[in-house]
């Protein structure tokens, strides 16, 4: 008897203990594989194109105007984020009231307020502060070179100063983040220390990082918007640049979450359970073209360009993959409009066209990369749009080079480049500046701006300066349905494919609903 | 012997500087601009001119690499145009993690190939020798991107018994030479850097050894007597010298990292930092990694020759 209760107590320690040992509760991880190859900067305005927005940048931070990514049936527009409203001064089309949100804190704890806005344009403009970074500056400059000054009205509202009426600045307002004027001040303005010691408002908190190879974020359990706080104990960034090894690193469990598999990838993570998603978004594989030197000057040069293709055939090249390009922006866009022109693949049209214009076989050079961010299969795609265009009349150069040389060639513009017709360089269309105006803007001109070939039109620029000065919604969207379909009409870009952003997704994932945008919205996702 | 190593070290000092002036030169000849990556694509003039003169690349070039050598000589590489980081911190931090990843390969590719040249040259013409040539010869052909591929396939994808990719479950940081779980992370890069130096030492060990026992000496000493294991060792030390030399010149390489079996196994080295610094020309990381990684090729071929010195002496005579 006294060896039973013996035994019985020595059962009942070691299950206590065992119950001891387990935690409460485990905690729940994402692992993502991200195709750049280092974390993205911590500092506030992330490098590494938008995939460091998406990842650090939305995540650890909050802009004043936030992207609505809750849904992926139309294209993402902007929503009160930081600003809980934003409005003209109606005696005054140079002065933009806003509303900043109460009871917000930063992750160190101390209060958002209106001081925090003004502070933190300081050090994305005034070399003089003792906040200021030249690297930031640079990184937002496109996005905040419009305004002339911010004045603190009370604890929570702010008025931004324009240098000139412009409808559309909240939307520039959405891709400059907020950082934390507390503890930057409190580590000395040393952004190195700040680097690895962050503060934001965002959903999720910094956890830690190793350079190079991983990021960990934590659930911001306090956020202000209760619908975004993440489902998910801990969100975990891994830099994976080699599409092959992302696929392997989720087929092996390594990670839950890929962005961008190689499409000949597909079909074998699918058959191992892995989820493909896919929505359209705001990307554009086409070539911008130079209206100064060359062939492509002529209409109806570039309208037969746009007739050659066999659009189709992309599509079947990237196993369905990709949206056919007829616009600009993708169909979904709400100014998409009905452009007079739609681009049907008609060989025998563009071969009339050419001759039309003179210029049957049309000496062409059009300068591509290797591989770079958003060009989708760069090489295998330049080939087939060569072999088109050559059969329909054009002779086609292909100028290869690396991605940062092709910058070197988009940057400075067809002034430096005037032997270049076209460069194809994959551009983000996430706001209508970014999608439409600065390529055909005549202020745009490179290297001021984006429009690489100088395209000049009186009548668009009479539009975009319509769209400018239009504050009321309607009447923008008319005008900005307007200027995409002349764009379209004019065949100002030769227009390919439209990217669908695939993403695998590991069976216990759930929740993610992929928004037609750059940003995404991880916070829903439960990793069972 | 120690005149001969000071004079060997002197010859380091316009061997370091010749480097110097070549890599910087290099990522300025090539087409590109740092200022691509670390400025949006439409960023004005004005934004350009002054990120320009905050990085002082306004300067004339010249200028800067007197600038950039002032400070690399007080042990500082500037930091990283990209990450802002001070590329001294990244680069020693990669370095250690090539070393570990080249020492092992280094490990596994000079034993399994000296042994198997070895036995491949005293058995010269026979059937051990034709197997153990064709292992050398799938060594050095075989592209080492694709077999690291293959094997993330058999043993990440397939199997499921080896990770994929990374350095430890929670990077390097954390990194266990001597636990398992994080152990196996070095297997399949390792055994993948190591397949080309096994063909090339192989190769050179099986020729070394059949060329000596070839030699008259051989004959002499198998005359007075000696028995074939005494034999072998009068073989292996006359044919060192060269395996030797070739030994270095595989270190130096392993040591430099290799950009492509690091950036398939994301193995945080020196090859995946120098591919990330050539795609963002990040010339501060760049000019460091390769200051440093062509001094530790240097020193390897100092070392190797002092070797070769100790090993046959007439070279020093020479």
């Amino acid at each position: 008897m006294r060896n039973f209760k013996t035994l019985a107590s020595a059962i009942a320690v070691s299950a206590g203990l065992a119950m001891a040992a387990l935690p409460a509760s485990a905690e729940s991880v994402l692992r993502v594989a991200m195709t750049a190859g280092d974390i993205p900067v911590t500092i506030g305005q992330p490098d590494q194109g938008f995939e460091g927005y998406r990842f650090v940048g939305y995540n650890l931070y909050d802009t004043l105007t936030l992207w609505d990514l809750s849904q992926g049936e139309t294209a993402a527009d902007i929503k009160p984020g930081l600003a809980t409203s934003w409005d003209i001064d109606p005696n005054d089309h140079t002065r933009w009231i806003v509303k900043l949100r109460e009871g917000v804190k930063w992750h160190d704890g101390c209060d958002f307020v209106a001081e925090d806005v003004a502070w933190n344009f300081a050090r994305v403009s005034d070399d003089k502060a003792p906040q200021f970074n030249a690297k930031q500056f640079a990184d937002i400059r496109n996005r905040t070179g419009i305004i002339d000054k911010v004045e603190v009205i009370d604890d929570h509202t702010v008025a931004f100063i324009t240098k000139q009426p412009d409808a559309l600045f909240p939307y520039q307002l959405s891709y400059w983040f907020m950082i934390s004027r507390c503890k930057l001040t409190e580590l000395g303005n040393d952004y190195e220390k700040y680097a690895v010691d962050p503060s934001g408002t965002g959903p999720y908190k910094f956890a830690s990082m190793v350079a190079q190879e991983r990021l960990e974020l934590v659930k911001n359990a306090d956020y202000w918007d209760e619908k975004r706080i993440p489902k998910h104990d801990r969100l975990v960034l891994i830099p994976m640049p080699e599409a092959t090894t992302r696929a392997a690193a989720l087929l092996s469990g390594q990670v839950d979450f890929i962005e961008a598999p190689s499409p000949d990838t597909i079909p074998r993570l699918e058959s191992s359970g892995m989820t493909i998603v896919t929505a359209p978004y705001p990307h554009n594989w086409s070539y911008q073209l130079n209206f100064v030197d060359g062939a492509f000057k002529d209409v109806k040069v570039r309208r037969a360009a746009n007739y050659a293709l066999n659009r189709s055939e992309f599509k079947a090249l990237l196993g369905g993959y990709m949206i056919e390009g007829y616009g600009i922006v993708p169909p979904s866009t709400p100014y998409y409009g009905k452009p007079e022109y739609v681009y049907e693949y008609d060989p025998e049209k563009a071969t009339a066209l050419l001759k039309e214009a003179g210029c049957h076989p049309c000496k062409i050079t059009l300068a591509i990369s290797t591989s770079g961010s958003g060009q989708m299969q760069p090489l295998p795609m330049n080939e087939l749009v060569k072999s088109q265009l050559d059969a329909v009349g054009f002779d086609t150069t292909l100028d290869v080079m690396d991605w940062n040389a092709l910058l070197d060639v988009g940057r400075p513009g067809r002034e430096k480049n005037p032997q270049i017709d076209g460069i194809n360089i994959s551009r983000a269309l996430q706001d209508p500046f970014s999608a439409l105006i600065r390529h055909v803007y005549t202020l745009q001109h490179a290297p001021k701006g984006s429009n690489w070939g100088h395209y000049t039109n009186p009548e668009v620029d009479t539009v975009i300066d319509e769209i400018y000065a239009a504050f009321d919604p309607q009447v923008r969207m008319e005008k900005l349905t307007k200027l995409h379909e002349m764009m379209v009409d004019d065949a100002t870009m030769l227009m390919v494919a439209h990217d669908v952003n695939p993403r695998a997704i590991a069976p216990n994932v759930k929740g993610f609903v992929q928004a037609q945008s750059w940003f995404q919205d991880l916070t829903p996702i439960v990793v069972e | 012997m120690i005149a001969y190593i000071l004079r060997r070290l002197l010859f380091v000092i316009p061997i370091a500087l010749g480097v110097s002036i070549v890599c910087f030169a290099l990522v300025y000849i090539a087409p590109g601009d740092p200022l691509n990556t670390l400025l949006p694509e439409d960023a004005s003039a004005e934004t350009i001119a002054m990120v320009k003169k905050a990085y002082g690349f306004d300067k004339p070039i010249p200028v800067q690499y007197f600038i950039w050598l002032g400070k690399v000589l007080t042990g500082d590489f500037g930091n990283s145009i990209a990450s802002g980081r001070a590329v001294t911190d990244d680069l020693f931090k990669a370095l250690g993690n090539t070393i570990l990843l080249a020492g092992g390969a280094v490990v596994v590719a000079f034993s399994l190939a000296f042994v198997m040249g070895l036995v491949a040259g005293y058995h010269s013409g026979g059937p051990v020798d034709r197997a153990v040539t064709g292992i050398a010869v799938i060594g050095v052909s075989i592209p080492n991107y694709w077999l690291g591929i293959v094997l993330v396939i058999i043993f990440a994808v397939e199997l499921n018994v080896l990770p994929a990719t990374g350095m430890g479950p929670r990077g390097s940081d954390t990194f266990n030479f001597w636990e398992w779980d994080h152990f196996r992370h070095l297997l399949m890069p390792m055994l993948t850097l190591s397949m080309i130096p096994i063909g090339i030492i192989t190769r050179t060990t099986r020729a070394a050894v059949a060329e000596v026992l070839n030699q008259d000496f051989v004959e002499t000493l198998r005359a007075k007597g000696l028995g074939e294991r005494e034999i072998l060792v009068h073989v292996i030390k006359n044919a060192l010298p060269q395996v030797l030399a070739v030994m270095g010149l595989q270190f130096g390489y392993l040591m430099g990292g290799s950009i492509l079996v690091e950036t398939i196994f994301t193995w945080p080295g020196t090859g995946f930092l120098l591919n990330k610094a050539i795609l963002t020309r990040d010339l501060p990381v760049l000019q460091g990694t390769i200051l440093v990684l062509a001094m530790i090729f240097v020193a390897t071929n100092l070392v190797i020759d002092l070797l070769q010195t100790m090993v046959d002496p007439r070279l020093k005579r020479s």
